[in-house]
């Protein structure tokens, strides 16, 4: 549904658009459930099987699909002969669609179709077409039996990233997510600077390859179609499909309940979603198309390698004064995305001389798009171990050099920082990994046959905020305790982040209700709209809607039972006054709010904290106490009388509306804060590796992070999501590596055989602090993103810690043993 | 996957009769057979199931020896006391390799017959000399860091990538088989590996129809018994350099006995005995294993990415004998 739609309909919203700082209702709300480390709320649908995946849903005479991917580089499909497969028992159609077929996946938010066409062939894995069958195992030979020929023109192709670097061009700074930038005079701040630095670093291709593969059940009601599809943002990819298909927006329905992870690559759609739209339409039945896991990976998204020169003049105390990030990228040809590595050199450190520069090279491999932190992850790879090697250089603690350039502000746009934590991050973070232990002459530490060392990064992650919107309906349900419940509708996604939690307890929180009396609703474009889950927004956007949503329903009831929206207080199932408003003074009036609203529940809410920190769940235990607390009062009339009566059932004020319940809309959007106001997560990295000293192996012994995101909404989901975040950094620093073959252009690694993350063994004990932080420039719940934060230079960290074990410094990743072989002291 | 038939043997004559046919498999743990039919780089007609055969004991034999089902799990190889007390190199090899869920299925007999991980092997639409005779080598230019050193030709430079067998082959064990006549026959492990020469579609003598029945393996070797694996993660990787050791060494510092196998850098499972005898009977100082892995390493030979394993295998190779001297000289001051 439209913005415009809402607006016709009428129905109660409260819209914020983030032009000044605001306060936080969950500053005095009385549950305090924002914050706790509750369970997943979805945590045993998914263990115990019961959670629907895309992939699982099933139709009446539904057909199986399998993709057929181009087995050249380069060049145009000539032929296709379906009869022989068509002819294999099970086997219905093969699909070819030489016009609508997607050549590749999107990116994220766009609202046009990824480029089209199955008949030129622009890299190894193109899908180029679609056998449906009644099984998917007979699908899968008819995919593999079907006969093509082409012409051939790989020898032409662009496979070697090497080879390709002299033909770098501009990149197209519209098509992507950072610009080229200069300040002051680099290359002569270079040349004047007392002591300079000038690497280049490499990285390779990664793979997303999230554990779900990605999937569509396409199904057509007459002119609608509907897809069961695992993506990350709906709303936009909702308009992808209409447009590749020249559909009405208002035809295309998406549904994603759950999602198994995404990386970035399920921002926008994928190559399976038309061909099982057009399949399905062929055969006016549904088709279910679930990529092979060797498909995932050769023909949805990968991270470009990247080539990154890290240029830092600074005066003998370590003061910067020039900082240079050239980066060199590849994509398709055609494709303006671009991996935006500097991103955060912009306003990490000081420096009056500043460029940041990015090229491309057009190659032949499969689109490289967003994966996890898009620039940050593998920009603050070269520029932190850049900022380690200058700290040796300069015989400084690599922390301290990091102090020294602390900026006032930002050093590439001269805004002030929103929050910024990273003194804090590190100084924390030290005290807890025992920094203060490390000696900084390399190659110190023998244990058996092990080197050890330590290394740190900082980690920064740009915030971001984007339009999102959602439904609150506050409804009787005389199945729940308290007889009362909240739905929360938007198409949002739950990607294993935690969506359906940390938004079950901000509406738990403001609407002053369990969490077991939330039911949220996901991952539907016939919901309001939201961003969906990306770029670490998700959360702040998403989050931001239903907040307002339920804000708007607090003041609603204020309304009906006679009270200020300020002095509302929804607790337990309870409606209460707290404090007395003042209109002149809207600080104090928070803060008496506060104390009010404390005092009123202070019983009760001891109570209740100790159950949902248990269980997250159930407000049995504690209903009784609620009753005891509640004075009954005839008020069927509409008469509430806060001065004699504590407090009124909310399911009672409930039961007087209209079919017995209340909804309202929110709408968030970005405005002045982030324009005028750096926003970003900020953090630290520690590692402990070994170094095997006979063979060079390397393995993480423990890492620690400490990262700074504003206000966190559940401490468990965000401490999982900087697990995560590490142990990409382990993958990052270590092993990840996509192998394109440089004569045929083939993905050689690829499955989770061969392309190597780590294992269990791989990861050792993760230390995770939060470090506290409250933000009110960025959205109403003072929050920023997480999820991508604490991948930010993990890779660096691992690094850095390496030169401390053996002396050597590797600048092309991964770091693998070959590459310390010849160098390892003895 | 292409379709095929399924029959289930109970007894090894029925077996063998069954896989007459030249393009039958016998499945039993199918850890690796059934990703290869997923991939249709093998695709047989014929399914020959022979997990209801009675061969998962474990037997000493008359000799002091251990006779192993072909169907023993490498879990439960690897667990068995007997193993574990008296050929703990073959224990630590099989612990070493894949996962526990794998080891769990995974068969004895099946161990020694899985396939190479070379990529272009595994993907059907590229040239292949071991999967499509003649059809090119891709992998000699190409990316070939995990690839072979020894025992390589000009058309196939695939690494054998089991751990087990390369404890299998430091103990000098022998493959039992049942063939399709009913004769048995005994094939040491180190004649049952072809070196891929110009057929590398052929990896071992076995015959068409011929089943594995047991492995057996001579009396245990006393000394030292390692298996270093040389890997680029902790767990579920295969190895870029393994290495088998059974050392002795005396009191006065001798190595009285030097056994050595290779995983990773060999088209099969890597043993060279004219090395071990350069290094037994010495003190083990730095000129003996400079020769000895001179030795080893003559026909060596790297095709770019995997240059590399040449200096580390040199590298284990002393570590596994100044180990082997280092521990000893503990023990004896110990006592």
């Amino acid at each position: 549904m439209s913005l415009l739609d809402t607006v016709l309909q009428q129905e109660p919203t409260k819209k914020l658009m983030m032009n000044e700082p605001v306060n936080s209702l969950f500053d005095q709300t009385a549950s305090k459930l924002v914050g706790r480390p509750i369970n997943r709320v979805d945590g045993s649908l998914k263990v115990s099987g019961q959670a629907t995946y895309s992939a699982e849903f099933h139709l009446d005479n539904q057909a199986y699909g399998v993709l057929v991917s181009a087995t050249i580089a380069k060049g145009k499909v000539d032929k296709i002969d379906s009869s022989a497969v068509e002819a294999i028992p099970g086997v219905i159609k093969v699909i070819t669609d030489p016009k609508h077929f997607l050549r590749n996946a999107q990116q994220g938010g766009a609202t046009k179709s990824p480029t089209q066409g199955a008949t030129e062939v622009f890299y190894h894995g193109q899908p180029i077409a679609a056998v449906i069958a009644e099984t998917f195992e007979a699908a899968t030979e008819g995919a593999k039996a079907l006969k093509v020929t082409y012409k051939d023109d790989s020898e032409q192709a662009a496979l070697d990233f090497a080879k390709e670097l002299p033909h770098a061009h501009d990149v197209n700074e519209k098509g992507g997510s950072d610009k080229n930038a200069k300040q002051g005079d680099p290359e002569q701040g270079l040349t004047d600077s007392a002591v300079t630095l000038d690497y280049t670093y490499h990285t390779p291709s990664q793979s997303n390859s999230p554990m779900e593969p990605h999937v569509t059940l396409a199904h057509w009601e007459g002119d609608k179609l509907i897809m069961y599809s695992s993506n990350q943002m709906l709303a936009s990819c909702k308009k992808q499909i209409a447009d590749a298909l020249d559909l009405d927006g208002d035809n295309v329905q998406l549904i994603s309940r759950y999602v198994g992870g995404g990386f970035g690559s399920k921002l926008g759609i994928s190559p399976e979603s038309i061909a099982a739209a057009i399949a399905a339409k062929e055969l006016d039945r549904p088709v279910l198309i679930v990529m092979t896991r060797p498909q995932v990976m050769e023909a949805t998204i990968r991270r470009s390698n990247t080539r990154q020169r890290i240029a830092i003049g600074c005066d003998t105390d370590g003061i910067i004064n020039t900082m240079i990030h050239d980066t060199v990228t590849s994509n398709l040809p055609g494709e303006s995305f671009f991996e935006p590595t500097a991103l955060s050199t912009k306003y990490l450190y000081r420096g009056e001389n500043r460029r940041v520069d990015y090229k491309k090279v057009e190659m032949n491999q499969v689109l490289s798009g967003s994966m996890r932190a898009p620039g940050e992850a593998v920009g603050q790879i070269a520029l932190e171990c850049a900022m380690d090697e200058l700290a040796i250089k300069l015989d400084i603690d690599p922390i301290e050099l990091r102090r020294r350039n602390e900026p006032e502000q930002d050093p590439s746009q001269q805004i002030p920082f929103s929050t910024r934590s990273l003194i804090a991050c590190m100084e924390q973070g030290a005290q807890q990994f025992g920094w203060d232990q490390r000696i900084a002459k390399p190659a110190s530490r023998l244990e058996g046959d092990w080197w050890l060392g330590i290394g740190m990064a900082a980690a920064a992650r740009g915030n971001q905020l984007a339009p999102s919107e959602a439904r609150a309906t506050l409804q009787v349900d005389r199945s729940k305790t308290l007889g009362v419940k909240a739905i929360i509708e938007t198409d949002m996604t739950d990607i294993g982040t935690g969506s359906y939690t940390v938004f079950t307890q901000v509406a738990a929180d403001l609407l002053g209700l369990p969490i077991d009396h939330i039911e949220m609703r996901l991952g539907d474009t016939s919901l309001p709209p939201a961003v969906g889950s990306g770029g670490s927004m998700g959360a702040a956007s998403s989050g931001s809607s239903i907040y307002l949503a339920c804000q708007q329903l607090r003041e609603m009831l204020a309304d009906k039972v006679g009270l200020h929206p300020d002095t509302i207080q929804l607790d337990k199932g309870y409606v209460k006054q707290a404090g007395t408003h003042e209109s002149t003074v809207a600080e104090a009036t928070v803060e008496a709010g506060k104390d009010m609203a404390s005092d009123l529940v202070h019983k009760a809410s001891d109570l209740v904290e100790k159950v949902v920190e248990k269980t997250g769940l159930s407000s049995s235990e504690h209903s009784d106490d609620n009753k005891e607390n509640s004075q009954q009062a005839d008020y069927s009339s509409g008469d509430f009388d806060f001065s004699n009566f504590q407090s009124y059932p909310l399911v009672d004020i409930i039961a007087q509306y209209n079919e017995q319940l209340i909804s309202a809309k929110g709408q968030i959007a970005p405005g002045k804060n982030g324009k005028e106001y750096r926003q970003a997560s900020f953090g630290v990295n520690f590692a402990e590796v070994a170094v095997h000293r006979v063979t060079g192996e390397i393995r993480v012994k423990r890492m620690t992070g400490a990262f700074a995101a504003g206000r966190i909404l559940n401490h468990k989901t965000a401490t999982s999501q900087c697990y995560g975040g590490m142990v990409f950094g382990i993958g990052s620093a270590l092993m990840e590596q996509v192998i394109h073959d440089k004569q045929d252009g083939r993905l050689c690694n690829h499955d989770l055989a061969e392309y190597h993350i780590p294992v269990n063994a791989d990861v050792p004990q993760l230390d995770v602090i939060l470090v506290e932080e409250d933000d009110r420039y960025t959205n109403p719940m003072h929050i920023k993103g997480i999820g991508e934060t604490a991948i930010s230079g993990a890779a660096a960290a691992i690094a850095n810690a390496i030169y401390n074990a053996v002396g050597i410094r590797v600048r092309d990743f991964p770091i693998t043993m070959d590459k310390l072989l010849n160098e390892l002291p003895d | 996957m292409k379709r095929f038939e399924y029959i289930r043997a109970l007894e090894p004559q029925q077996a063998v009769m069954f896989a007459t046919p030249t393009d039958a498999s016998f499945i039993a743990g199918g850890t690796n057979l059934l990703d290869l039919m997923k991939f249709e780089i093998e695709t047989p007609i014929k399914l020959v199931d022979i997990n209801r055969l009675e061969l998962e004991s474990i037997e000493i034999t008359a000799d002091g020896g251990l006779r192993i089902g072909t169907l023993v799990t490498n879990s439960d190889l690897a667990a068995h006391p007997t193993v574990i007390a008296n050929y703990p190199v073959l224990s630590r090899a099989i612990l070493a390799g894949a996962t526990g869920q794998l080891r769990n299925k995974a068969t004895t007999g099946g161990n020694l017959l899985q396939r190479t991980r070379c990529y272009y092997f595994y993907q059907p639409d590229s040239p292949c000399n071991k999967r499509k005779p003649g059809s090119g080598c891709p992998a000699i230019n190409g990316e070939n860091r995990l690839l072979a050193i020894l025992g390589i030709s000009d058309s196939c430079i695939a690494q054998h990538p089991s751990d087990m067998a390369v404890a299998m082959r430091l103990l000098d064990a022998t493959v039992e088989t049942l063939k399709t006549d009913g004769s048995t026959r005994q094939i040491a492990l180190k004649d049952f590996y072809c070196l891929p020469k110009d057929t590398p579609h052929i990896e071992t003598v076995l015959e068409t129809g011929e089943l594995i029945t047991h492995v057996t393996l001579p009396a245990p070797i006393k000394g030292m018994h390692t298996y270093d694996k040389v890997r680029d993660r902790a767990s579920y990787a295969f190895a870029v350099v393994s290495c088998a050791a059974v050392i002795d060494v005396d009191d006065s510092g001798k190595l009285t006995t030097v056994r050595l196998a290779f995983g990773g850098i060999g088209t099969q499972p890597w043993r060279d005995e004219n090395v071990e005898a350069i290094l037994t009977g010495t003190d083990g100082n730095d000129d003996v294993i400079t020769a000895a892995a001179d030795l080893l390493l003559k026909e060596a030979k790297g095709n770019g990415q995997n240059d590399f394993k040449i200096p580390l295998t040199r590298r284990l190779l002393k570590q596994v004998i100044q180990r082997a001297l280092a521990s000893r000289s503990l023990a004896s001051k110990g006592a």
